[in-house]
Parts: C-alpha cells; structure tokens; sequence
C-alpha cells in the first residue's frame, strides 16, 4: 500500500511501486481532469502539483510521493475559481482544450511563486505544449492571473 | 453509481462516482434526457424549448476547440431573437440523425466548413421556429401574428398588452408546421452575429470536467494499448501471448491481421505488457521503403514527359521561348503528422443487442457507419456518443480505424466496456500523413520584368486516391493541385502539371491539406521572381492580382499593417505573401530578426483574413492565433521520415512542435467584405510560412526551398 493526499483526501493504492502517477490518477483514482500526451514528460499534460510545485506525473513512480501531497486539476478550486482558472475563462484560452489542465498546473504554480512573470519568465517555466497553439493567449492569461485574487 | 436510462427514442448514461471530495466525474449528457423527461418540445428539429425557457440548440457539427457550438448556436439564436443567455448547445444525436433520414444534414467538421455550409439553413431554422412561435401566440390570443413583436424569447402583443414566453408557448408551436422559406434578416440588422460571446466549451476545460473519449469511465472498463504493423500494409506474423500472461491486471491479448492489443485493468498495465510481448510482423513488399527511395521516386514525377495538364491558360511554352529571363527553382515539403494532443481514442461496449461507442471525431455519421460495419450490426444498432476531440486537425475525418479496433476487442468481451487508447509512439507511427511533395517551378519574364510565362510541375502521392476519390478528375487530385490549380494570378501563360506518385505511407487531410506547402511553393517563387525582376515582391504580386479585389484587399492590408515600404527597424526584416483558401483570403506579414547568421527570431506575425462574414470575432482571432502556431511549427520544425518501410519518429522529443518559447506576437486583421461566407479554420495559416520564407531571404539572401527550415542550418530563437 502507499499513501499519500490528493486533493486534500488521503488516499491508499495497492499498485506496482513504479507505476506512474498518472496511471493512479486516471485509472485507480478516476481522477481524469489529468491527460496523457507523451508519456515522457515533453508534453506536460499529464502536470499536477506535487506539494505545492508542479510536476509532470508520467514519468513519476508513484512511490516517490509516498507521505506527499498532490494537487490535480480537480482539486485546485472548488468551483474554478483559482486566478489562474478565471483567467483562462475572462480570456478564452481553451481551444481542444486537452492541454489545458497541465497549463493551469504549471500557471498556479508559477504565479504562486512569482507574483509578476515576464514574459521570459512565463516562455521559460512554462514549455507545456498545446498542438492547438493557445500560446499567446496563455502568455497573457498568465500575467492576468498574478493579478487577481 | 450508473444507470441506463431508456427514454423512449433517446438513450443516455450518467454515470458518476465519489472522489476528491464528492466530485462527479463520468460521462454526462443531461440536456438530451432532460429534454426527454419533461417532454420534448421541438420546435423545428435543431431547437428543444423548454418550459423554464431554455433553449436547446443542437449541434450536428463537432467541437474541436474552433468554438462551433457557440458559432453554430448563434446563427440559431440570431433569427430566433431567444435570450442568449438560456441557450444551451448540445450535439444533434447521431441516432436519431439515422432514424430521421439524415435530418440534421452533414455532420463533417473540416474544410473550415461548419459555419459556410450551414449558416444558411441553421438561421432558416431559428427565423422558421420564431415565426412558429409567433404564430402559436397569434393562434391563442385570436390576433394578427403581424402585431406581435419579439424580445428576448418574449412576445408581446402591444394592443392588447398580452405577453408570453417561448418556454410557455413552445408545446402549442411545436404542432404546428415549419415554414418552408423564412425571410431572414438583413446582415446589417445582426445584433447576436459579429459579437463575441463567451463560447460555451471553456468553463469545464479549465476544470478538468470536460470529458474526452480518453476520460471516459463505465463499470467494469477496461484499458487495452494497441501495435499495429509498423510497415504500413504489413500482417501479423506471431505472437508469443504466453510471454504477458499472468502479468498483473493483465486480461487478455487480442489479434486481428494486422494488429496486437493488450487488455488490463489499468492502461499503464496494458502497455506495459504489450512493450513486453514479442511480436513478428510480416511486412510485406514495402519494409525496404525510405525517404530517399520515396524522393527518387518523387523524382521520376519531375523527369517524366506523360504527365497530365491540370491547368494550361494561353502558351507557356512559347512565352518561354521569347523570355528575357527564365528561373526555375524545385521546392519540397515532407510528410507530417497531426499529432493531436490527446491521442486516437475509443471505447466501446458490445451489448446483446448492438454496440455503443464513445469517441471524440469530425464526424459522427462517418463514426457510426465504421461503428456499424465493425460490429457486422446496422446502423440502428450503434450507439454513438460524440465526444469533444482532443485536437483533430483533419485526423478525426474519415479515419475511424481506433473505433473499429476498440469494437474489435470489445467483441472478444461481450458485456465489458474497453478503452482503446493509442500510445503515443503509436499516434506518431501510425498517422495518416501530410503528403511529401516535390514541386518544380518555372518561370518567364520579359524584358521589362513582366511574369509572362509560369509552369508548374508538381510531383507527390494523392491525397485525394488516397482517402477522398471524389476529388480525383482524370488522374489529377483536385485537393494536392489547389493553390495552383486556382491560382488568383494573372500569369497569362500558365500550364500545371501533375505527376501522381503514391507511396505505401498512409494520408490523410492535415489541417489546410494543400494550403500547407503549396502556398510555400508558390509565394516564395513569387518573391525569387520579384527579385529577379528588380521589383518589389509586394508590388509585383498587385500587379498581378489586379483583377482580383478580394486577395488585393488582404494582401494591401497585411502590407499597410507591417509598413512594408517604409524602412523595419534596424536589424529587422520583412516577408509577404497571400493565399485565398476554403472561400477565405488571407495575407501574411512577418517581421523576423536573425542572430549569427542562422537564428531566427520571429518578432510579429500579422495575417489578414477575409472571410466574408464573421459570426465570433474573438474565435477567428483564436482561429488566427492557433494557425501562425500551426504554419510556424511545420516551417521550421516538423518532418516525418521514413527508414525501413516505418516511420522514424516516435513522440515529441524527435517530432518537435513549437511551444511558447517560439510563438511571437500575433496581429489578426479581420476584414469581412460581406456577400460570401468563408471559412476560418484553415485560411490563416496558408500565407504564414511563406511570409516567413521570405523575411528569411530578406534578411540572409539565402532562398530556402526544402522544409522543414531547420535543413537549411536555421533556428528559432
Ligand atoms: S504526458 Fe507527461 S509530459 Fe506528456
Ligand atoms: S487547447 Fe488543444 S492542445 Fe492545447
């Protein structure tokens, strides 16, 4: 058994130690907010936050975050109401719409730390890909978001 | 908890579980049962009113991300003069769509056409259920319906100051017969289409709810990972299945001809042990086939002397012989894949009766009808549920391979839902690909640097034999020609030829098809004449669009915006070019800078589209900021090669795509003229890579013909 929290609950699995997280998440959890890309971590589809700080779950044995803390899309607000969730809604980010859990992700976590991104800040932390190219709007959304609460 | 619930002519399924706090996470279409439940009242069959006045409007088309049902919905909403805010749009059932005769028209979302196909008969629909409306409560209150008006979803009649509501009167206006040719409005009276409502899709793709066919979760599912020959028109040979059983969660290992998939209780599981089972392929005739045997295969297109003439305007082979000055010049693109971020994608379910299927496609009838010839069941038989795609770029067209492989290994489990899910490497290696192409140009010029003389030799697998055979006239693709075959230049000299040369590699439409690198080909031969001429590469191309105001129009409007003619920044320079496509024109300008000779910066990128009218404006800019992305990534990154008769590239990390890092600031000039209705998907990315080929020989003078960019020694910085 290994234990950890997500999204505030404590849970237990009783899987392989290094099955990826993201595999917990979807298919033991059912927690699909979190998608699959790549598999390799290029993507960053698949980003949660791992206490507190994002991170790519496909490539991340689920031993490692025995006693820790995850935060899935599912769990970031309520009622997505994060700054970060309201800011992809007030500018329309979303296309497909796949990509955009693991953006929001690695948004919250960024602007968690750094409460006014450059725009190299933001280019340079944030190299999730979105094949619908959301690009600019994500750019944007993100400096938004640091300013709302 | 999951229940089944027959609802007369109507199937749905909730399915929900406790997790992370009481969330409901699980497959959810409540809008049709609802409509069900309480009594359906159609008013026409894309409108459902109900009695708390919300108004469905039913989509037949797919949401891609491109915000079709919201567009779609306006153009509804707009004759319907509802309340934009009780709207709900909800997708035309595939089932009943084949109960009733093919009732909500085409379903096909790709060839920028959900909106220019069906603007019309979606506001006919809207203008016939107001006027039904009306007439209901004209009927009722014993009154002229020429002295009501309507607001909002309310009627009022002045006189006698009677009101009612469309949710109240909906079940007598729902007896009543449609109108066959409702008047609609005059353009300059729109007060819903040109604004720019928040699109319906996006709350719960911030939330994780949005549910795509990878997310789907029924009792009892399970998750198979598949590998398909890895030389395209190979067979299965062997499988050692006894090598995985026994492996945990592990179900079963399922074969067809040319397949092998594994099914567990978790999909890592599943592929896991699929990594791990030997398999022997038997490749067939095509497990020798490279990208350099195809490109002298490609070779013997342009070296052939029988070719046939798509095109031929005046006499080029005599303006050639009386040119001042000839360029020739041979221009490549390579194969490309979609690489749709969430990967293909089904489940299906085989139940005593028929199947049911939930996938995320382009197209639900073509969907249903894979569904129905894997299953061996008809069309009756096949629940579809339509899932909003995970990017689709032409991927999730005709090609519904993934459904029939999900059905196949459903029917090996009668009872069990299963996940089909592709890995990734099997989405890059298994595509249905973006043509090579190898395209030879010519061109003539007389003594004052006038074009005269143009002939075009394209050489490349047909897209058009390849998936969509209407399109091929005479031994000549229709679709791979077009941005030569229609070029809006007045060369007056002109002959295209078209040398077909398939290949084993599979094809499919890849966002734009030909517009990809055609108008590559095109734009910067254009520029290489321009500079041969002594002219400038904006001027020269007005010249030759005189007669045609509308590509005039973009291309003026991409050169005003850039400030072409007067001096960029130092260190910067500019490109140009212009492309009609899918009944839209487009212009492009880029402004890029280059660093030790080979990096290049791109600082802006302005694309002007006319598409006639624009229904969301702040979508088509969407449309104009996703497809720069699309065109910058194929420019400079994207290429898919072939060694061993497979393809070499696996996942992102050798099939690069662009990422924010890249992407430059964006201007999007939309500039409807009214009178046609274009389409807004594919056009703006026509002109992009050309512009860009073109700032590249600004600013280095060196002309690069083969994409992807990065051959050439370039960069992005
Ligand atoms: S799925 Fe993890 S980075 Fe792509
Ligand atoms: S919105 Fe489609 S991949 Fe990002």
């Amino acid at each position: 058994m290994i234990e950890f929290s997500v999204n505030g609950r404590a849970v237990q699995v009783d899987v392989e130690p290094e099955m990826p997280l993201l595999w917990v998440l979807r298919d033991e959890l059912g927690l699909t907010g979190t998608k699959y890309g790549c598999g390799i971590a290029m993507c960053g589809a698949c980003t949660v936050h791992l206490d507190g700080v994002a991170t790519r779950t496909c490539v991340l044995p689920v031993s490692a975050v025995a006693g820790r803390k995850i935060t899935t899309i599912e769990g970031l607000s309520k009622d997505g109401t994060h700054p970060v969730q309201k800011a992809w809604v007030q500018l329309q980010v979303p296309q497909c719409g796949y990509c955009q859990s693991g953006q929001i992700m690695a948004a919250a976590s960024l602007i968690a730390t750094d409460k006014k991104p450059s725009d190299e800040t933001i280019e340079t932390t944030m190299s999730n890909i979105c094949r619908c190219g959301t690009y600019v709007r994500i750019r944007e959304a993100v400096k938004l978001a640091a300013t709302l609460k | 908890m999951t229940a089944n619930i027959d609802q007369g002519r109507r199937q749905f399924i909730v399915s929900s579980a406790a997790l992370g706090g009481g969330m409901m996470i699980g497959v959810n279409f409540p809008l049709l049962a609802q409509a069900a439940a309480e009594g359906v009242n159609e008013v026409t069959h894309w409108i459902v009113i109900q009695p708390d006045d919300s108004v469905i409007i039913r989509i037949a088309r797919s949401e891609l991300g491109q915000g079709s049902f919201t567009g779609l919905a306006m153009l509804v909403a707009e004759e319907l003069e509802c309340d934009w805010g009780k709207v709900r749009p909800e997708y035309a059932d595939v089932n009943e769509h084949v109960r009733r005769n093919r009732i909500f028209g085409p379903m096909t979302t790709g060839g920028s056409r959900s909106i220019r196909d069906s603007h019309k008969y979606l506001r006919e629909a809207g203008a016939a259920a107001r006027e039904m409306l009306t007439t209901a409560a004209a009927k009722e209150w014993g009154v002229p319906a020429s002295e009501l008006t309507v607001s909002k979803g309310v009627i009022t009649h002045a006189a006698s100051g009677k009101s009612t509501t469309y949710g109240k009167i909906a079940p007598q206006a729902a007896l009543l017969e449609a109108p066959k040719e409702p008047k609609l409005k005059d353009p300059k009276d729109w007060k819903l289409l040109g604004t720019s409502p928040a699109r319906f899709d996006i709350p719960d793709k911030t939330t994780g709810k949005q549910i795509y066919a990878a997310d789907v979760r029924l009792p009892g599912l399970v998750h198979a990972s598949i590998a398909q020959c890895p030389v395209f028109g190979g067979k299965l040979k062997s499988v050692d299945k006894s090598k995985v059983e026994g492996m945990r969660g592990v179900k079963s290992v399922v074969t067809a001809e040319d397949w092998v998939a594994v099914v567990a209780d978790n999909w890592w599981r599943a592929n896991q042990a699929l990594k791990a089972l030997p398999i022997e392929w038997d490749v067939g005739t095509n497990g020798e086939v490279s990208s350099e045997s195809i490109n002298t295969f490609l070779r013997t297109g342009i070296d052939a002397t029988d070719v046939p003439v798509a095109r031929k305007d005046g006499d080029a082979a005599a303006a050639f012989a009386g040119a001042a000055k000839v360029l020739e010049a041979e221009y490549s693109a390579p194969f490309l894949n979609h690489a749709t971020l969430e990967p293909q994608t089904a489940t299906a379910l085989i139940k005593a009766d028929g199947v049911e299927v939930w996938v995320g496609t382009q197209n639900g009838e073509a969907s249903i009808a894979a569904a129905s010839e894997a299953a061996g069941v008809p069309l009756e038989k096949v629940i579809l549920h339509k899932m909003h795609a995970g990017g689709a770029f032409g991927r999730r067209t005709a090609f519904n391979e993934f459904t029939k492989q999900a059905i196949k290994i459903a029917q090996t489990m009668p009872g069990t839902p299963v996940r089909l899910q592709w890995s990734r490497e099997e989405d890059m290696t298994q595509g249905r690909y973006r043509p090579v192409s190898l395209t030879k140009l010519r061109g003539a010029l007389d003594k004052d640097g006038n074009w005269i003389g143009w002939q075009v030799r394209q050489s490349e697998p047909s897209i058009a034999a390849a998936v969509l055979t209407q399109f091929l006239k005479d031994g000549i693709d229709q679709i791979g020609t077009r941005v030569f075959i229609d070029s809006p230049y007045g060369v007056p000299n002109y002959t295209l030829e078209y040398a077909m040369r398939n290949t084993h590699v599979l094809l499919g439409p890849w966002r734009a098809v030909a517009h990809t690198h055609n108008p590559f080909f095109r734009e910067c031969f254009i520029d290489e004449l321009a500079q041969a001429a002594g002219k400038d590469p904006y001027q020269f191309r007005r010249a030759m669009l005189e007669k045609k105001p509308k590509d005039l129009g973009v291309l003026d409007a991409a050169a005003k915006a850039v400030g072409w003619g007067t001096a960029p920044p130092k260190g910067v320079f500019r490109g140009i070019a212009v492309s009609d496509s899918y009944g839209s024109y487009s212009a492009a300008a880029v402004e890029i800078s280059v660093k030790n000779g080979t990096e290049i910066e791109v600082k802006r990128v302005i694309v002007a589209l006319d598409p006639g009218y624009v229904v969301h404006p702040d979508a088509v800019k969407a449309q104009i900021e996703s497809g720069v992305v699309w065109a910058l990534s194929a420019a400079m990154l994207e290429e898919i090669t072939i060694d061993k008769g497979r393809v070499v590239q696996t996942n992102f990390a050798d099939y690069p795509v662009l990422t924010m890092r890249h992407t430059p600031k964006t201007e999007a000039i939309l500039m409807p003229t009214g009178g046609f209705w274009g389409g807004v998907g594919e056009p703006p990315m026509a002109a992009v890579g050309p512009a860009l080929g073109n700032a590249i020989f600004a600013a280095t003078g060196k002309r690069i013909r083969s994409l992807p960019l990065k051959h050439a020694g370039f960069s992005y910085v």
